[in-house]
C-alpha cells in the first residue's frame, strides 16, 4: 500500500514538475536569422526541454514592437546598435548583450560567370545596369556595401545604378528574380554548408573593405525571472549552436570582442 | 518645412498619380461600359480579375509584378524581345503597376453609374436613331458623371495612397520611383519621426479634403437630380 502511494506521488510530481522545469521562452528575431535559430531550437528542444516560440521580423519594426510593450523575453537582432538602444531605453539588461555572429556581405549574381571572384565587375559600370543594395539608412548590410564601394573608390560612378531593397530580403529578390544583374546580399542568404544554394556567381567581399556587421542578442526585461531565456542566450554561445550558425555562412565573433 | 528630396518625392507622386488616373479613365470607362451591359459568360471572371486588387495584399500584386516584368519573367522576356527595357526600378513601371492596382477603384464606380442609367433614356436616343456611340457620348456619359467624379477622386487618392506595390518594384530610386509614401516609411525605419510626421500629416489632410469633396459634390448633385 505504502508502495503503490509512493507511485502515485512520484506520478503526480512528475505531471506537475513538467511545465516548471520545462518553461517557454518568446523570441523576437531579426528574419535574416530565423532559419539558423529555427534549427537550433529544435536542438535546444531535446536538450533543455524548453520551448523556443519565435517571431520573425525586421529588426526596426521588431524594436518598436517591444518599445510598445510586445511580450518578447529575447531579442536576436541583425545589428548590434538596436539592442544598444534597447539596453538605453531601459528596456534590456546590459550585461546580457552580445555578439552572437558575424555578417558576412557578398557581391551576388543570379546568372552565373557574372560576377568575378574578385568583383572586377564593379569597376566596368557599363556591363550591367542595376545595382542592388539594402537601404543604407536602415540596414545594416547596405551601410556595408557603401562603405565597400567608397573604400574601392566606385560609390560616385555606381550610384546612379543603385536600386534599393528596404531590407536585405527585398535587395535578394531584386538580384534572384534577375532584376538587377548583381546586388550586395548577405551570404548567409546564399549559402548553406558553402554550397551556394540559389547558384549564380559571388564575390565574397574582403571583410577587410568593411566593419564587421556584428549581430547581438540581448535579454529583455519581461524575460528577466524566466529560467528558459537564460537558457537559450547561454546556448547560444555553445559549439553546437555556433556550428549551426556557421553553416548558414556566418561567421563568429573574434573571442575578445564577446563581452 | 519639407527638405528637397520630400519635395521631389511629393512631385513624383502627383505625377504618378495623374498619369495612372488619366490612362484609367480612358482604358476602365469602356470597360465599365462593357461589364455594366453584357450578359456573356466572361462577365463573371472578368469582374473577379478587375476586383483581384481590393482584396490581394499589394506584396502579393507586387511580388507577381516583379517577377513578371522581370528579365526572367514573360511578359519581361516578351519587352526584350521587341527591344524595350524591362519595367521594373523604372517610372513607366510604377504607372503600369499602379494602373493594375487602382483598376477597381475607377471601374466599379462608373460600371455602378452605368448600371443605374435608365434603360428608357438609351432606348429613347436610340428609337431617334442616334449611332451607338452618340448614345454613349451624348447621354450615357453625361448621366454617369457622378460616378465618373468618384472614380477620378478614388483612381487618384488610391494611387497617391500606394505604397505596398512601390516599393516592390520601385527600388527606391530618388526622383524616379521615391513616391511620398515611400518617403514617409524610410523616415520612420530610419526614425526620422518629425520628418515623417510632416509628411503624413500632409497625406492625411490631403486624403480627408479629396474625399470630403467627393463626397460633397456627389451628395449636391444628387440633390439636384432629385428637386
Amino acid at each position: 500500500m505504502k508502495s503503490f502511494q509512493f507511485a502515485i506521488t512520484l506520478l503526480l510530481a512528475a505531471t506537475i514538475a513538467q511545465p516548471i522545469y520545462a518553461d517557454q521562452v518568446q523570441i523576437a528575431v531579426a528574419s535574416n536569422f530565423s532559419k539558423p535559430l529555427e534549427e537550433i531550437a529544435v536542438k535546444f528542444k531535446t536538450e533543455t526541454g524548453h520551448e523556443a516560440k519565435i517571431s520573425a521580423g525586421a529588426t526596426g519594426k521588431l524594436y518598436a514592437q517591444i518599445e510598445h510593450g510586445a511580450p518578447f523575453e529575447i531579442f536576436i537582432s541583425a545589428d548590434s546598435k538596436t539592442p544598444k538602444k534597447l539596453v538605453d531605453a531601459q528596456l534590456a539588461l546590459a550585461e546580457s548583450q552580445f555578439t552572437y555572429a558575424v555578417g558576412k556581405l557578398a557581391l551576388w549574381s543570379s546568372q552565373e560567370n557574372r560576377v568575378d571572384q574578385n568583383g572586377e565587375i564593379l569597376k566596368n559600370a557599363d556591363k550591367f545596369t542595376h545595382l542592388a543594395i539594402a537601404n543604407p539608412k536602415t540596414a545594416p548590410y547596405g551601410a556595408a556595401a557603401i562603405e565597400v564601394l567608397e573604400k574601392l573608390g566606385l560609390l560616385k560612378t555606381l550610384e546612379p545604378k543603385f536600386v534599393q531593397g528596404e531590407n536585405i530580403t527585398q535587395t535578394f529578390d531584386f538580384v534572384s528574380t534577375g532584376n538587377a544583374e548583381l546586388g550586395f546580399v548577405a551570404v548567409s542568404q546564399i549559402e548553406k554548408d558553402k554550397v551556394l544554394t540559389n547558384g549564380g556567381s559571388v564575390w565574397f567581399v574582403p571583410t577587410d573593405l568593411y566593419k564587421p556587421i556584428s549581430q547581438d542578442a540581448v535579454l529583455l526585461n519581461k524575460g528577466k525571472d524566466n529560467k528558459a531565456a537564460q537558457a537559450l542566450l547561454d546556448y547560444l554561445k555553445t559549439p553546437d549552436a555556433q556550428a549551426i550558425i556557421t553553416s548558414y555562412g556566418y561567421a563568429l565573433p573574434q573571442a575578445e570582442k564577446t563581452p | 518645412m519639407f527638405t528637397p528630396s520630400d519635395w521631389s518625392a511629393i512631385g513624383l507622386t502627383l505625377k504618378l498619380a495623374t498619369l495612372t488616373t488619366l490612362i484609367l479613365l480612358v482604358l476602365g470607362t469602356p470597360l465599365a461600359w462593357h461589364l455594366a451591359r453584357t450578359r456573356a459568360w466572361w462577365k463573371a471572371p472578368l469582374s473577379a480579375i478587375v476586383a483581384l486588387p481590393i482584396v490581394l495584399p499589394p506584396t502579393v500584386i507586387g511580388f507577381y509584378l516583379l517577377v513578371a516584368l522581370g528579365p526572367k519573367g514573360v511578359i519581361g522576356q516578351w519587352m526584350l524581345s521587341l527591344g524595350l527595357d524591362t519595367l521594373p526600378f523604372t517610372f513607366s513601371g510604377l504607372v503600369v503597376a499602379s494602373v493594375f492596382y487602382s483598376l477597381p477603384f475607377v471601374v466599379q464606380p462608373i460600371q455602378n453609374a452605368f448600371e443605374s442609367l435608365d434603360q428608357r433614356l438609351l432606348e429613347a436616343a436610340s428609337t431617334l436613331r442616334a449611332h451607338p456611340l452618340d448614345v454613349f457620348f451624348s447621354v450615357a456619359l453625361p448621366l454617369a458623371r457622378s460616378g465618373l467624379l468618384t472614380a477620378t477622386i478614388l483612381g487618384f487618392a488610391h494611387t497617391i495612397g500606394e505604397f505596398g506595390v512601390v516599393l516592390m518594384i520601385g527600388g527606391n530610386i530618388p526622383d524616379k520611383t521615391r513616391v511620398v509614401s515611400v518617403q514617409i516609411y524610410d523616415h520612420v525605419e530610419a526614425m526620422e519621426y518629425a520628418q515623417a510626421h510632416q509628411l503624413a500629416a500632409l497625406m492625411l489632410v490631403f486624403s480627408f479634403t479629396i474625399l470630403f469633396m467627393m463626397y460633397l459634390i456627389n451628395s449636391r448633385s444628387h440633390f439636384m437630380q432629385k428637386s
